[in-house]
């Protein structure tokens, strides 16, 4: 087999989509494909990935996949899973659904909530770049706080977002599911790790990947790694998990940077260094996940 | 007019997105490689190429140059250089 055959033979996810230079998603993509393996069934929301990842009439996925519409990625999903069960093939295949940030915590909430609710064997894989990025950066649930989007921008009488996230990861565990974490693709092989522990669990389970967006974010593509590992270190992105409900494990963070060296990489944060009083009000919001998860 | 809703797999790879790159691109300078894969697990293209250490290797056909591999590559192997060196 000539190398580059080789090459795409082993990669889930291949090259050749149009995604941005540095794009997080893209690389969350692989990162989750090339761990499930080619026994998977993927249903996508509508959102950047599904966009950039099937440029009509190519793909760049080698496992069956499909998009519907924005708002039921879950309930496609849970329809396969069904499928599966009455089959009897449902030991033999994996089905995973999977959003962005918008898809998951403002538009598919619903259905998500009724996947974890029937108690489906699904991992819901929701990748947070916090922002409606394919249409042009809107603010979405997960938009953290004091972010410049196009609709809610920084000016005169406005300091970006004005509400914090969505703490979407609770809210799937309040429904005692078996699994549900947050990572960040700045930590790649914890990633990979939490993947392989989701799709291990039968029942319903959870995921939440940070990941940076370079046009959205107004960022360095060359930083996109650096940022994601920054959210964590500065603790404004808990990496957590949940057991049936019950928090089961936190990453620690060792030393704990000031959000400053987060935010100054980044383009949407930029209207805060004229203002002191905001920027200690997103410091407050750190301290606050400190508390609260005990991240030190 | 069904033809078009369903693509087959890997497709994708008909699109040579390497024309995007401006500036950079990433040259491995294979000297110090100790084989961490590190490069090949984070690349967001998936185009880099190779199985052991000191081969590993972009596919420029695809490479955008955003230069993620610069930055994990713990043995400072990989540098950026201009388009035409």
């Amino acid at each position: 087999m000539p190398a580059d055959r080789e090459h795409f033979a082993e990669n889930l996810f291949v090259s050749g989509h149009t995604a941005c230079s540095g794009c997080g998603q893209s690389l969350a993509a692989r990162l989750v494909m090339n761990v499930a393996g080619p026994n998977t069934m993927v249903a996508n929301a509508t959102g950047c990935l599904e966009v950039f990842s099937t440029k009509a009439p190519e793909t760049a996925w080698g496992v069956p996949w499909i998009h519907s519409l924005f708002e039921n990625a879950s309930a496609v999903a849970s329809g396969i899973e069904a499928a599966l069960k009455h089959t009897g093939q449902i030991d033999k295949v994996r089905v995973i659904a999977q959003g962005g940030d918008g898809g998951t915590a403002d538009i598919g909430l619903q259905a998500l909530s009724g996947m974890l609710e029937r108690g489906h064997d699904i991992l819901y894989i929701c990748y947070d770049n916090e922002a409606y990025m394919n249409t042009g950066i809107q603010r979405s649930g997960l938009t953290p706080f004091d972010a410049h989007t196009t609709t809610s921008p920084a000016g005169k009488q406005s300091t970006g977002n004005p509400t914090v996230k969505k703490p979407l990861v609770e809210i799937c565990a309040a429904h005692h599911i078996p699994y549900a974490a947050t990572a960040s693709v700045g930590y790649p092989q914890d990633v990979q790790k939490k993947v392989k522990k989701a799709l291990d669990i039968r029942g319903p389970k959870f995921l939440q990947i940070h990941v940076p967006c370079p046009l959205g974010w107004r960022s360095d593509p060359a930083a996109t790694l650096e940022i994601a590992k920054l959210a964590v270190q500065t603790a404004l992105y808990p990496i957590v998990e949940y057991e049936y409900g019950k928090l089961v494990k936190v990453m620690k963070i060792a030393s704990l940077k000031p959000v400053v060296e987060y935010l100054k990489l980044q383009g949407r944060f930029k209207h805060l260094f004229k203002n002191e009083e905001e920027l200690k009000k997103v410091g407050a919001v750190a301290e606050k996940n400190c508390e609260y998860y005990g991240l030190k | 007019m069904f033809s078009i809703l369903a693509s087959k797999a890997k497709t994708s790879r008909a699109n040579k997105t390497g024309s995007w790159r401006s500036l950079k691109k990433p040259k491995y300078l294979k000297t110090n490689c100790i084989g961490c894969k590190l490069c090949k697990l984070i690349c967001p293209e998936g185009c880099i190429e190779g199985k052991e250490k000191n081969q590993y290797d972009t596919n420029l056909d695809y490479c955008k140059g955003c230069g993620l591999c610069v930055y994990i590559c713990p043995k400072k192997d990989i540098e950026m250089v201009d388009e035409d060196k």
